[in-house]
């Protein structure tokens, strides 16, 4: 079968344990990639661009608000779609990056929420108001949440992946809706200051730093994933030989 | 690709599909419901409610902004472009509070539309400068209205 044959890639692609090798060297560079990112966008962001002219120094918050808010979308996507490949080609390992991107999805909405909250208070005067970008984003952790938490509504694991694979999914809605809400609606957020349609309205200087922490939130996500995802890898698979063969080895090493 | 996980896949398409359109129905249903505040003009046009709480929001007019000398009570114009709502309020008001900037009340409109403020938000736009940058676009500004007069003048 010629068919089958074009398939056999993605298969093994999906095997945990080639995950978990072929990951193990990626880790010390995604690391230092990561941390030279984030440190250089802080300390930029933080000491050396120029404050606000009606904010002052309290728009650099923003530094951790909006690549967190990024993240914690774009990862919703992630989630969805290894949620989508785990319920269709029943892919064990998929199921595992999606419960991985749920947890930190929760935490970096969480982020999102708290900087927004911290920021909102002193720009304009409440730390939270229910408008529809701000309660949309509540939803959002209300699905991460609800990912993680369904699944100990079941006793085996095959139900617990099925089910919130399909809670991810029908949430994907929610994804277009925060996006679009400061459009859509009279909000009391602000709408976008970066457009992929237009330059940012934002000044270059508090821009750089802006992009470089982005670029950091993006590589620090992906080794989040990984260093999750191999912890999950490890606890679901402990009864499998290779993972026995590895505790061996590591408590011999010792 | 297999039938069984072509059948699987259209499930999932059709999970997303139904999703998505019952979302839609809802937003659609919300429409401005959904919305956070009142534009001056839609409050003109009688679409607010009067004598219960909403919110309105629109750019504060400059020189509107009427402090009382003994107490906090404050009143202000807000506007959206179209049309003009009177605001009072007691209280203090946001640091980013301005003339020129956009502001959110929150309060009961009275028979005169008059939205008798209990909270006041400052609301921030898009926009993030340095106070160099932003120096210098105002004085741009004024030297452009300098230049040219008011069309009024121009008339008389």
């Amino acid at each position: 079968m010629k068919l089958n044959r074009q398939w056999t890639w993605f298969h093994r692609l999906g095997s945990p344990r080639w995950f978990y090798q072929k990951t193990q060297c990626w880790l010390p560079w995604l690391g230092a990639i990561a941390a030279i990112l984030l440190v250089t966008g802080l300390v930029w962001g933080l000491a050396f661009a120029p404050p606000d002219a009606r904010q002052g120094n309290s728009f650099r918050i923003i530094y951790l608000h909006v690549p967190a808010s990024f993240l914690a979308l774009a990862g919703y996507y992630l989630m969805a779609i290894a949620g989508a490949v785990g319920l269709i080609w029943r892919i064990k390992l998929s199921f595992m990056l999606m419960k991985s991107a749920a947890t930190i999805g929760a935490a970096l909405t969480f982020i999102a929420l708290f900087t927004g909250a911290v920021w909102g208070k002193p720009t304009w005067g409440a730390y939270w108001v229910w408008d529809a970008r701000i309660t949309s984003m509540l939803i959002l952790l209300f699905l991460y949440l609800g990912m993680l938490v369904l699944r100990h509504a079941f006793t085996n694991h095959e139900s617990a992946n099925k089910a919130s694979a399909i809670l991810g999914l029908v949430g994907t809605v929610n994804v277009p809706i925060i996006y679009k809400s400061v459009d859509w609606w009279q909000t009391l957020h602000q709408p976008a200051t970066i457009k992929l349609t237009s330059a940012p309205s934002m000044h270059p200087d508090m821009f750089a730093p802006l992009l470089v922490m982005i670029l950091g939130f993006y590589c620090f996500y992906a080794l989040a994933l990984i260093l999750f995802t191999r912890a999950e890898i490890l606890e679901r698979e402990r009864r499998a030989s290779w993972v026995r063969e590895l505790v061996a080895e590591k408590q011999g090493g010792l | 690709m297999h039938p069984i996980r072509r059948q699987r896949l259209q499930w999932v398409a059709l999970i997303v599909v139904a999703a998505s359109i019952a979302a839609a129905l809802m937003a659609y249903m919300l429409g401005q419901n959904a919305s956070y505040f009142y534009a001056p003009s839609q409050i003109v046009a009688g679409e607010a409610p009067i004598g219960v709480n909403i919110r309105a929001g629109g750019m504060v007019v400059e020189g509107s902004v009427d402090r009382s000398m003994d107490s906090l009570e404050v009143s202000f114009i807000v506007t959206d472009g179209l049309e003009n709502l009177q605001v009072t309020y007691s209280g203090i008001l946001p640091d980013l509070f301005a003339e020129g900037e956009a502001a959110i009340a929150a309060g009961k409109l009275d028979s005169k539309q008059i939205l008798q403020a209990t909270q006041v938000l400052a609301k921030h736009d898009e926009n993030y400068m340095p106070p160099e940058v932003a120096d210098t676009i105002s004085e741009a500004y004024q030297r452009k209205q300098q230049h040219q007069p008011e069309p009024q003048e121009a008339l008389q």
